[in-house]
C-alpha cells in the first residue's frame, strides 16, 4: 500500500508541475503537429495510400514527439538536487520510475488524443478493419515508448551528451514494439491482417521490460 | 606501483603459445576453404565465402552471451566484491567489442555475397535485419560507455547489456514474424538442408579457427583493459595521497602559527 501512495504522490507532482507549465504536452503537440503537415506534404497520399501507411507515420510521429519530452522529463528534477533528495529519500526507486513514467505516459496519450482526429482528418482515414482494437493497441504501444523512454531519459542524466543518449538506445530496444504496433495499426486501417499476433507481442514486450526497467531502477538511481 | 601495471609473465607465455596455434589454425582453415574444399555447384567459387561468413556469424552470436554473463556478474559484485566486479567489467567490454568485430565480417561478407548470388547488396530480410539490430544495439553499448561520466561507465553499460540480451531474442522473433528471404538455414532447415561432406573440413577449421582468433582477441583486450583499470587506480590512489599530504602539510603549518 505504501509502495502505491509513493507513487500516486510522485504521479501527483509531475502532473502538477506540468499543468502549471504546459511545457511537455504544447512542445509535443506543436511537433509532431508539424511532422504531420511534413508528411503528409512529402508523400501527397490518396486515401488507399495513406491507409498504407498512416499507421507508420503516426508512429514515427509519436516517437519523435514523446523523445523530445522524455529528454526533458528528469530535468526538472536536476534543478536545485531534487534527484539527490529523492535518492536519500527512504521510498522505493521503483515508486519515482512508476509515477514519472505514469505521467509521462498521461502527457503522451493526451497528445494522441488531439492527434486521433487531426490524422483522420488529414488522411481522410477510416478504418477498414475492427477500429475499436486501436483501443488496446495505442495505450500499449504508447505504454511501451514510455516506460523504456523514462528509464533511458534517467540513464542519459549520467552521460555528457543527453539529447543524443535517449534516441541512441531507446530506437534499437523499441524495434520489436515499434514493429508490432505499427503492424498493428495498419492492419486495423487496411483490414487485410489479423493484429492479434502483434497485440500479443506488444503484451509481452511491455510485460517484459516494465519488469526490468522496475527491477534496474534502483541500480541506475544509484549508480556510482 | 610500477610492479603491478607489469604483465605476468606466465600470462603472456600462454598468449603467445595461443596466438601461434590460432595462426597454424587459421593457415589450415584458409587452405582447406580456397584450395580443397570442392567449388559450389550451384554458385561458383562465391560459395566459399560462406567459410568466413557463417563461423563468424555464429561466433557473434556466442559473445553476446559473454558480455551478458559478465554484466549480470559486475551488478551481482558491484557493492560485494569491487575488485571481482572491475574483472566483469573488463570481460564486458571486451565481449562487446568482440561482437561488435563479429557481426561487422558478417555483415559485410554477407553484403559481398547477397551481391553476386542475389544482385542486391542488402534485403530487409528477417535474419539479416536481426543481425543489423545486434549490431546496433552492441554500437550503442559502446557508445554509452564512451559517453557516461566517469565512475559510472562500468554500471551504465551493464544495464544496457541487460536491455539488450532481453531484447534480441524478441527482436529476432518479430523480425522473423514480419518477413524471410534469407536461405533457410543451412543447418537443421529442412530436408534439403546441411553441407556435403567434402566442404566439412573447410567448415571446420574455419569454425574452429576464428573461435580461436575470437578467444585471443577477448583475451587480449582484458588484459589491456584489467591494465587500464590498474593505471586508473594508480593514478586515483596518487592524487588521494596528494590531497593526504596537503592536508597534513595545512594541519602542520597551522600547528606551527598556534
Amino acid at each position: 500500500m505504501n509502495f502505491y501512495w509513493h507513487v500516486w504522490a510522485h504521479l501527483r507532482k509531475d502532473l502538477q508541475v506540468e499543468w502549471r507549465s504546459r511545457d511537455s504536452i504544447t512542445g509535443m503537440l506543436f511537433f509532431s503537429l508539424l511532422v504531420v503537415v511534413v508528411f503528409s506534404l512529402a508523400f501527397d497520399p490518396t486515401a488507399a495510400v495513406s491507409r498504407q501507411i498512416a499507421g507508420g507515420i503516426l508512429w514515427m510521429v509519436l516517437l519523435f514527439a514523446s523523445t523530445t519530452a522524455l529528454n526533458q522529463a528528469w530535468t526538472r528534477e536536476q534543478r536545485n538536487h531534487v534527484l539527490d533528495a529523492q535518492r536519500m529519500a527512504p521510498s522505493s526507486a521503483a515508486a519515482l520510475f512508476l509515477g514519472k513514467a505514469l505521467a509521462n505516459m498521461i502527457f503522451v496519450i493526451a497528445v494522441e488524443l488531439v492527434l486521433g482526429p487531426l490524422f483522420t482528418v488529414f488522411y481522410n482515414l477510416h478504418a477498414l478493419g475492427q477500429g475499436w482494437m486501436l483501443l488496446a493497441v495505442m495505450p500499449l504501444g504508447t505504454w511501451a515508448l514510455v516506460a523504456n523512454g523514462t528509464f533511458f531519459a534517467a540513464l542519459g542524466l549520467r552521460t555528457r551528451n543527453r539529447e543524443l543518449m535517449l534516441p541512441l538506445v531507446l530506437f534499437p530496444i523499441s524495434i520489436p514494439a515499434l514493429l508490432a504496433m505499427i503492424q498493428a495499426t495498419t492492419s486495423i486501417l487496411t483490414g487485410e491482417n489479423e493484429p492479434d499476433l502483434w497485440i500479443r507481442l506488444l503484451v509481452v514486450y511491455d510485460v517484459v521490460f516494465t519488469t526490468v526497467c522496475l527491477l534496474l531502477f534502483d541500480t541506475l538511481l544509484n549508480a556510482e | 606501483m610500477q610492479d603491478t601495471v607489469q604483465p605476468k609473465r606466465t600470462g603472456l607465455i600462454i598468449g603467445l603459445v595461443w596466438l601461434a596455434l590460432t595462426l597454424v589454425v587459421l593457415v589450415i582453415g584458409f587452405r582447406e576453404a580456397i584450395f580443397i574444399s570442392p567449388t559450389d555447384a550451384a554458385q561458383g567459387n562465391v560459395g566459399r565465402i560462406f567459410y568466413w561468413h557463417v563461423p563468424s556469424a555464429m561466433l557473434g552470436l556466442v559473445f553476446p552471451y559473454v558480455n551478458f554473463a559478465a554484466s549480470l556478474a559486475f551488478l551481482y559484485f558491484r557493492q560485494r566484491n569491487p575488485l571481482a566486479a572491475l574483472t566483469a567489467d573488463a570481460w564486458a567490454v571486451a565481449a562487446a567489442e568482440v561482437t561488435v568485430v563479429y557481426t561487422s565480417i558478417c555483415l559485410v561478407t554477407g553484403m559481398l555475397w547477397g551481391r553476386a548470388v542475389w544482385g542486391i547488396w542488402w534485403t530487409w530480410d528477417a535474419r539479416l535485419t536481426s543481425l543489423l539490430l545486434l549490431w546496433l544495439l552492441y554500437v550503442a553499448y559502446i557508445m554509452t560507455r564512451r559517453l557516461s561520466t566517469t565512475g559510472q561507465t562500468s554500471t551504465m553499460g551493464a544495464i544496457i547489456s541487460v536491455f539488450a540480451a532481453i531484447d534480441v531474442p524478441l527482436v529476432y522473433f518479430s523480425i522473423r514474424w514480419f518477413r524471410t528471404q534469407h536461405p533457410s538455414p543451412v543447418f537443421g532447415g529442412g530436408a534439403d538442408s546441411g553441407l556435403d561432406k567434402s566442404m566439412y573440413p573447410a567448415f571446420e577449421w574455419n569454425i574452429l579457427a576464428w573461435f580461436m582468433w575470437g578467444i585471443f582477441i577477448l583475451a587480449f583486450r582484458v588484459a589491456v583493459e584489467k591494465r587500464q583499470q590498474r593505471v586508473e587506480q594508480a593514478a586515483a590512489l596518487r592524487s588521494l595521497e596528494g590531497d593526504l599530504d596537503n592536508f597534513n602539510l595545512g594541519g602542520a603549518e597551522r600547528g606551527n602559527a598556534i
